[in-house]
């Protein structure tokens, strides 16, 4: 059933095609039941794949489907086609199984939107181009599939672009995504040079025994690229901003599925990575640890909700690469999918309460929400306890696999990896303390609710708040996401081998490149442990601050942590003084020199092109001297080459 | 009895491969039948029958070609000879041939809507279409230069003809008289090329030709090299060739916009067989002689017609100059003399067909009655006011321009590869300064569409031929941008060749 492969992509393109023509005219809520359905049955199909390779031998379980040749030039030739193995199946079940839960979530949250059909118009293309990036089997592809959800990605954080501040948050996030984009193709055109091409089987035979300098440049440059997909330190700066964009958007964008692409595209080079020298995978690992610890420590300060859960993600994202640098890579993927169950509930969550409290984003209007929001809360919770790392939620499982990937390759690695693993804690508590539980400081305009609550925090007296639980088009897909995020771990306990299906299944695509644990089992118990007690000292640090207050919440939230390290305003500054000064420079060579050069082309074009004019004169006497002349002009050519 | 005696048997006619000959004998003997029943039962005959009868004949000599592509790219048969060595039957010519009689059915879709709103229709316009075609069906088939000179006039006087077939309009008839005086000017020099070549080799036959170089070091080859000056000339006309191209833009702007569809398609494709089939597979041997003055011909014709296109305010002469550069990316491809660079020229002309058609398509309704309202003003506005007309004119716009997704990244791509897989850097570089001069000129067009307004709110109707001409051509454009491979392959499966009768 794997040559059903090319319907994952279609059915996502069809959809958006269908939408793109006859959009407008099913309106609400026929354009979002259309979008769903499309992607619903992109999952079907993956379902299908996936039943196929599993009936297959493990070594088997690589099935390459090549459409067309797209582009067919002599040596260099590229197809589009598919790869079907454990590692992009993997990645399309989670991707197309969130994204229809999502779609269907978005139905009720884009409820009475004017641009209603427009915004599932980008939805499908965005399922389409990032299914695209996952299955395609050469680097072309996946770099279109890549431009793809970035364009989506934009479109999606600027959806509301009559706001100035959304629009400038898709501006920021396309510049960032720039820089990526340039290690991402010149990373491309190397892996020409060295293989001969650019198809990942062709790359990966070729990769035994292949230069180490040049195994260090791909990865080292694809590294720049997935760093500005992953938000990795200091190419994160976009994605806190692009929060400004609908939250299912960023429930699917920015934590489920585009920002792993990085870690996908790290991953499916392991043969590569392989072959570099070993600063590669070092690098690789100390910015995902910097990019955790550093996020966290700014989650921790945020009066924002989906700021914090913004943060959440970068800092998740950062461990996925300490796993990937740590030669872990089932751990990456382990936790890639447990996070896309939990981060989805959670912004999905966040959405829900945006929703009912008329869309105040800032915690410090939350408080004592549980009672309001039942099935929101407890969903959340759900989520809390996955991210945090409480067992048997699925967060501790993978969570912990990277812990033991980190500690065996470096101990300090380890240390500072636990920190953040408590910083998490202590972040996503504070976030569902101050939410759900806690005395009301919002007022619901009746005088006395107002008075019962204990000295309201932040209450701006004017404006009363009506909590209530969404539709079931929107908690349904909660309660789905939540028994995910609750059972996610299944996927790979780490008991005996056979409780290790994700590590098993995927391990055709990894090639032997899996670093396989060394410590023994006291090791392993130690070391889960101390990740239990981490997460516990989190949350029992943040219910001292939030719930008992034995501790005052301004300690903890240090101004420049809510500043976020101040990175943002340093260099929005840079670039207000100095930075300005050289730009200006630059900008004046490129007025006078560069843009002077192309004016000038620009002037000589048309000046000579009004002289060349001029010979058109309508005569057909003159038209006939160009033609005599030009008869002469050519035989006088000939006669001087002629042998006599 | 007595005749029999008298008349002498020394006249051996040729054997002659009927089958071969089905598109030229479609296409001709449509012209002639359609003539008869026209003057005879004209009068209670639909108006719309002529083009649609002329569509179904381009379509039948289409069709009749499939026969002979399977019996060519066949490894067991092969290229044969179909008239006396004159008329080659081989991939190359069964693609041109093809191309040619599908431009037959666009144009005679476009001519109909065209025709009756200019209140010009009767089956006078689509017989000389027909006959036109088959003389450039010749042209391509030629194996003998006076079957090429025969077939070349055949398509030229029909094509004089149709430049001033609008007979209200003094540009049309300038068009016409100026196309006629310097095209007759031109087709001497040929003809004086073609003694010239029988002067230096004994022989008019390509087959004898090309044999006769092979074997033979010519001493002086003075006679032979004043031949390829003068044969140059004449093909360069006809391809619109800089410095040969005056003609164009005058003639372009003033004909009735669907004949110029068939001269930037079908009348193109037949000059570039003939010069693709004389010099590269003929004077093979020769290319060191005449490939740096191919070389100065394509970089000339590249930047002349983009530079001018660049500075026209009609829309007419624009597509007329970037016509002109267009067909400098084709002599890139000539100049390359190699098979790939002869299958970038098929491929070229294939998908630069529709393109121009399509073009030509939308300027035709543009222009409104009395074919006048060209100039880029007349397009403001046009998004707002038709936006399919639109969104058509621009996928043709870019695809001219060679954007990605669409056939005509593909051709430029291909001719700049033949380039420089000869090693002609700089040529190549010309080619993309070329093309990015002439991107401003489609960019000016589609800004006056979709960005400048306008008041003026006259309906613009759009004939049911056209809309399936459009349809046609921006899904060609676009689905084969996507999928480019089948009219690869087709283009790199026509090879020329020069066969005798065995």
């Amino acid at each position: 059933m794997e040559e059903l492969v090319w319907l994952i992509p279609a059915l996502p393109l069809l959809g958006f095609v269908l939408l793109v023509l006859g959009g407008r005219r099913l309106g609400e809520p026929g354009a979002g039941y259309l979008a769903t359905t499309m992607v619903a049955g992109s999952f079907i199909a993956t379902v299908l794949v996936f039943v196929g390779l599993l009936g297959k031998d493990a070594e088997e379980r690589l099935f390459e489907q090549t459409l067309f040749e797209w582009i067919p030039a002599g040596d260099f030739s590229v197809d589009v086609g598919f790869l079907a193995d454990p590692l992009s199946i993997t990645m399309a079940l989670f991707i197309t199984g969130i994204s229809s839960l999502i779609h269907l979530y978005a139905i009720a949250y884009m409820h009475g939107d004017k641009d209603f059909s427009k915004f599932f118009v980008y939805m499908n293309l965005f399922v389409f181009s990032m299914l695209m990036l996952v299955l395609g089997d050469n680097l072309l592809i996946t770099f279109l599939g890549w431009e793809g959800v970035g364009t989506c990605s934009y479109l999606l954080i600027s959806f509301w672009f009559t706001d100035e501040a959304n629009a400038t948050a898709g501006k920021k996030a396309f510049v960032t995504n720039r820089v990526g984009d340039w290690g991402f193709m010149v990373a491309t055109l190397l892996a020409f040079f060295t293989f001969g091409s650019i198809n990942y089987g062709e790359m990966f035979s070729g990769a035994d025994g292949m230069a180490t300098s040049t195994a260090t440049a791909i990865t080292l440059l694809l590294l720049v690229g997935a760093a500005g997909k992953s938000a990795q330190f200091p190419l994160y700066l976009w994605l806190p901003d692009a929060m400004a964009g609908p939250t299912p958007v960023s429930a699917l964008i920015h934590a489920a599925t585009m920002v792993t692409g990085g870690v996908y595209l790290l991953t499916r080079v392991n043969p590569i990575i392989a072959e570099a020298s070993s600063v590669a995978p070092d690098v690789i690992a100390w910015i995902g640890l910097f990019t955790a610890l550093f996020a966290a420590s700014i989650a921790v300060a945020q009066a924002d909700i989906k700021k914090v859960l913004a943060y959440s993600t970068v800092s998740q994202l950062g461990f996925m690469f300490v796993a990937v640098g740590s030669g872990v890579y089932v751990a990456a993927i382990f936790h890639m999918v447990t996070h896309a169950f939990f981060k989805a509930l959670l912004f999905l969550g966040a959405g829900s309460v945006i929703h009912g409290m008329d869309d105040e984003q800032d915690m410090e209007y939350y408080g004592g929400l549980r009672k309001f929001m039942p099935i929101t809360a407890a969903t959340m919770v759900v989520g809390w306890l996955a991210i945090a790392g409480v067992p048997p939620f699925s967060g501790f499982w993978s969570k912990d696999e990277i812990l033991l990937g980190a500690y065996e390759n470096n101990v300090v690695a380890w240390v500072l990896l636990l920190i953040a693993a408590i910083l998490t804690a202590f972040y996503m508590s504070r976030l569902i303390f101050l939410t759900f539980f806690g005395e009301r400081r919002w007022s619901d305009g009746d005088p006395e609710a107002h008075a019962a609550a204990d000295e309201p925090v932040a209450d701006d007296g004017a404006r009363s708040f009506h909590p209530h639980e969404p539709s079931p088009l929107m908690w349904v897909p909660l309660v789905v996401l939540a028994g995910l995020a609750l059972l996610g771990g299944l996927l790979n306990l780490p008991f005996t081998g056979d409780t290790k299906i994700l590590e098993q299944w995927l391990e055709p695509s990894l090639f032997g490149n899996e670093h396989i644990a060394t410590s023994g089992a006291a090791g392993k118990w130690t070391l889960a442990i101390m990740s239990i007690v981490a997460a516990v000292i989190g949350v029992i640090g943040a219910a001292a601050v939030y719930i008992r207050r034995r501790v005052d919440k301004s300690v903890v939230e240090q101004p420049i942590l809510q500043d976020a390290w101040m990175v943002d305003d340093t260099v929005t500054s840079f670039m207000g003084g100095p930075g300005r000064k050289s730009f200006e420079l630059v900008s004046w060579f490129d007025r006078t020199v560069i843009d002077g050069a192309v004016n000038g082309t620009a002037a000589v074009v048309r000046h000579g092109g009004l002289v060349l004019r001029r010979l058109q004169t309508g005569f057909v006497r003159s038209y006939a001297v160009g033609v005599g002349g030009g008869a002469v002009a050519l035989l006088v050519y000939f006669l001087f080459r002629t042998t006599f | 009895m007595f005749f029999a005696q008298v008349a002498p048997d020394s006249i051996v006619t040729p054997d002659i491969a009927w089958t071969a000959l089905v598109p030229h004998l479609v296409l001709a003997g449509g012209a002639i039948l359609m003539l008869m029943v026209w003057s005879l039962a004209g009068r209670w005959l639909p108006r719309w029958l002529p083009s649609m009868v002329t569509a179904a004949v381009g379509l039948g000599a289409a069709i009749g070609s499939i026969h002979l592509w399977r019996r060519v790219t066949d490894a067991d048969r092969g290229p044969f000879s179909a008239v006396a060595d004159s008329v080659g039957i081989d991939g190359f010519s069964v693609f041109l041939t093809v191309v040619i009689s599908l431009t037959v059915v666009f144009a005679a879709l476009l001519a109909d809507g065209y025709l009756r709103r200019e209140r010009l229709d009767g089956p006078e316009y689509h017989v000389l279409l027909l006959l036109s075609a088959a003389g450039g069906v010749t042209m391509a088939t030629a194996n003998d230069l006076i079957v090429l000179f025969l077939g070349l006039e055949i398509l030229s006087l029909a094509v004089y003809v149709l430049a001033g077939y609008h007979n209200r309009r003094a540009q049309s008839q300038e068009a016409a008289i100026k196309y006629f005086v310097l095209g007759a000017f031109s087709s001497a020099f040929l003809l004086y090329g073609i003694a010239l070549t029988y002067g230096a080799t004994g022989s008019t036959n390509l087959v004898d030709i090309n044999a006769y170089l092979r074997s033979t070091v010519l001493v002086d080859d003075g006679l032979l090299l004043a031949g390829f000056a003068l044969l140059l000339v004449g093909l360069g006309f006809k391809v619109s060739a800089v410095p040969f191209h005056t003609w164009t833009p005058d003639v372009y702007q003033g004909s009735p916009t669907p004949v110029v569809a068939f001269m930037a398609s079908g009348v193109k494709a037949a000059g570039f067989a003939a010069l693709l089939r004389v010099f590269v597979v003929t004077f093979g041997t020769y290319a060191d002689d005449w490939k740096p003055i191919l070389y100065a011909l394509a970089v000339a014709t590249l930047l002349v017609g983009a530079i001018l296109a660049v500075v026209q305010n009609d829309v007419k002469r624009m597509l007329a100059y970037s016509s002109i550069s267009h067909a400098g990316f084709m002599l890139i491809g000539v100049h390359a003399a190699s098979a790939d660079g002869t299958a970038s020229v098929l491929y070229y002309l294939a998908v630069y067909s529709v393109l121009v058609i399509g073009s030509f398509a939308v300027v035709g309704v543009v222009s409104g009655t009395g074919d006048g309202a060209t100039t880029v003003g007349d397009f403001a506005g046009l998004g707002a006011r038709r936006p399919w007309l639109a969104f058509a004119f621009t996928v043709f716009l870019l695809a001219q321009a060679g954007v990605p997704l669409t056939t005509g990244f593909f051709a430029k791509f291909y001719a700049i590869t033949a380039a420089v897989d000869g090693r002609s850097w700089a040529l190549a570089i010309v080619a993309m300064l070329s093309a990015v001069i002439a991107a401003y000129l489609y960019l000016r067009i589609m800004i006056a569409m979709w960005l400048e307004g306008s008041d003026d709110d006259a309906p613009i109707r759009v004939p049911v031929g056209t809309v399936v001409v459009l349809g046609v051509a921006a899904a060609f454009t676009i689905g084969f941008g996507i999928f480019p491979e089948p009219i690869v392959d087709l283009a790199r499966d026509a090879t020329p060749a020069l066969v005798n009768s065995p």
